[in-house]
């Protein structure tokens, strides 16, 4: 019967306007949230919290207070921040010979000064052009001491595109939250890079610490 | 009364909202009915066979990512088997069976989009194309747990892949290969025998077999046309003589059974997941290939069926970090051959639903 076709398809959109397990939309950055929640998220009942807070109360009424959401994300996520550990970076340019587009300039102090604490070399530069990364993890990928890390962050807006260079300073300063992209050591600990922080170098690599009397062993006893 | 006309031409394109990206077609038209087509590309050429050149085996997989943006497992897929062809490298079982679950995810991702775009050009404005992106977030969800992106994924490398699958990958899996069969279902309903649908599409842009087998047509495209040609069946690469599914052929080659075809495609990759879900082993997946793959001085080609088609890398070696010659053999530009013999004869609404038929990417086209 002509016609029918329509009818089914109208039943697949009524299907899906009513069934819960269909709803799909969330609502991002900031979601609305109802006097009842927000009484909730207060731990107080809905009478009290407007007799305490009216003007936040009647702001709620009117649809005006909102939460902000974060999108459910892997902890493996790829993002941008690349993290960076300062004590475990040697400064031996692994990552950036690996990148596919050369965007990781690094210049190191072969001066010597260090050369007591072990021959260390000091890290003046360390330049990562995210506005023209791919996040392809190729130089995590090849970093041999577990120094560099995936970020896991995706919100990065900025006027200029200077900003988008990520520099030693910078890479010091941001909060530690690495991505488990290619990093079972992190994986297999349960962190969540979007609630927790990774403050504590030694946990970050595949390696145990070796201890004293190894590192004895190996490099005094010979 | 016999009006005199003239033919006039026009230029779809580059930016038109129905070309799929930079795509520009000069079309001749006499009244409404196109007489002469003559595509014009070139606009997203950047060059991706001669930066290949210079880059080493592993580094390459990020450009073929670039390829065809929505099927990205599959041009890793075939990239790095053509490199482990020519070092002779080994994969292990379980990676393989893993590789084949991720190509059969990307075929359903990337159908999806083709449908809903297709319906979309049909005037089928938003709707349809948001229930296929509302499942293809799904699949994307997926792989960003395998690989952490969703896009431009780097999942593999020769010899393997980069990474197992986290635990709370098989349960996620599990539960969409579980409703995947309902949400094509609730697409077939609302597309399939739809009367506006079957009026539009049966019977407009027929490729005949003849013509699609000379025009080197594959993928969808060609068994659309009634033949079955599939290099899963014909020539089976990594894991897949060892499942169990059919090819879905259509009879007419017109732009309803170019979709048919397309949704059956996705019921039968839910069939193969199903059974790599159950068959799969444990072990390695990933053998002990170099970062700097060096294979010997040789040439290969190898192909594998991408969603669009046969999608195959030519590799020139000559002993060194990078390849002399990577020649990309794309679907998506093979199957244009026959977009003149297409669109002749057909009125200026149809031109593109036929063109959005054809599946077409244009990141695959101008490489
Ligand atoms: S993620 Fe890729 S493109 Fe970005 S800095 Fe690392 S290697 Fe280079
Ligand atoms: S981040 Fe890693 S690869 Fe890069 S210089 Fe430091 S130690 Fe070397």
């Amino acid at each position: 019967m002509y016609g029918l076709g329509m009818v089914r398809g109208m039943g697949v959109t009524f299907k899906n306007l009513v069934l819960p397990s269909r709803q799909f939309a969330v609502q991002y950055p900031n979601r609305k949230i109802s006097l009842f929640e927000l009484a909730k998220e207060n731990d107080t009942d809905v009478v009290s919290f407007a007799i305490n807070n009216p003007v936040q109360a009647i702001k709620a009424l009117a649809g005006f207070v909102e939460v902000p959401v974060r999108l459910p994300q892997h902890s493996r996520f790829r993002g941008e921040e690349f993290t960076w550990y300062e004590q475990r970076c040697t400064g031996c340019a692994s990552c950036a010979k690996f990148c596919p587009l050369g965007i990781i300039k690094i210049v190191t102090d072969t001066s010597g000064k260090y050369e007591q604490d072990g021959g260390k070399y000091d890290i003046e530069v360390f330049d990562i052009d995210i506005g023209r990364c791919m996040f392809c993890g190729l130089c995590v990928q090849a970093c041999p001491y577990d120094a560099l890390h995936m970020g896991s962050g995706f919100e990065e807006g900025v006027y200029r595109r200077d900003d988008l260079v990520i520099d030693v300073e910078r890479l010091k300063a941001a909060p530690k939250k690495p991505s488990t992209w290619y990093r079972p050591q992190i994986e297999s600990q349960n962190f969540d890079p979007q609630s927790d922080d990774m403050r504590e170098y030694l946990d970050v690599g595949r390696h145990e610490r070796p201890s004293q009397d190894q590192q004895v062993d190996r490099w005094a006893k010979r | 009364m016999a009006i005199k006309t003239e033919p006039i031409t026009i230029n779809m394109g580059p930016q038109h909202p129905s070309t799929h990206g930079v795509f520009r077609l000069r079309v001749t038209f006499d009244g409404e009915v196109v007489v002469d087509v003559e595509p014009v590309f070139g606009y997203l050429h950047r060059g991706t066979e001669k930066l290949a050149e210079e880059r080493t085996y592993v580094q390459i997989v990020t450009l073929t990512d670039r390829l065809d943006y929505t099927a990205s497992m599959s041009n890793n897929l075939a990239y790095v088997r053509s490199v482990e062809k020519l070092g002779g490298i080994e994969v292990p079982e379980r990676a393989q069976y893993l590789r084949v679950i991720c190509a059969e995810l990307q075929r359903i991702a990337s159908h999806f989009v083709s449908i809903g775009f297709m319906l979309q050009e049909l005037g089928a404005f938003g709707t349809p194309l948001m229930y296929c992106f509302r499942e293809r977030e799904r699949i994307l969800d997926l792989f960003e747990m395998l690989c952490g992106a969703r896009i431009t994924l780097s999942y593999m490398r020769p010899g393997g892949l980069i990474q197992d699958a986290p635990e709370d990958f098989w349960p996620a899996l599990g539960i969409l290969m579980e409703s995947m069969p309902e949400y094509i279902d609730d697409l077939e309903g609302l597309v399939t025998s739809n009367e506006i649908v079957l009026a539009r599409t049966r019977d407009v842009g027929i490729i005949s077999p003849e013509l699609a087998v000379n025009g080197s047509v594959t993928g969808p495209m060609l068994r659309a046309s009634g033949v079955q040609w599939d290099l899963r069946k014909a020539n089976p690469y990594e894991v897949y003589d060892r499942l169990e599914f059919d090819v879905p052929i259509g009879y007419q080659g017109d732009t309803y059974d170019r979709y048919l075809v397309r949704v059956q495609e996705m019921r039968e990759s839910v069939r193969i997941i199903e059974q790599c879900i159950k068959q799969i082993p444990g072990g390695a997946i990933q053998s002990e290939a170099p970062f700097f793959v060096r294979p010997p001085v040789g040439d290969v080609y190898d192909a594998i069926e991408a969603p669009k088609g046969e999608l195959g890398f030519y590799l020139v070696s000559d002993g060194g970090i990078s390849p002399y010659r990577c020649k990309i053999r794309a679907p998506s530009f093979i199957n244009l051959t026959v977009l003149r013999d297409m669109l002749v004869g057909w009125k200026l609404a149809d031109l593109v639903v036929i063109f959005g038929s054809t599946d077409v990417v244009l990141g695959e086209v101008d490489r």
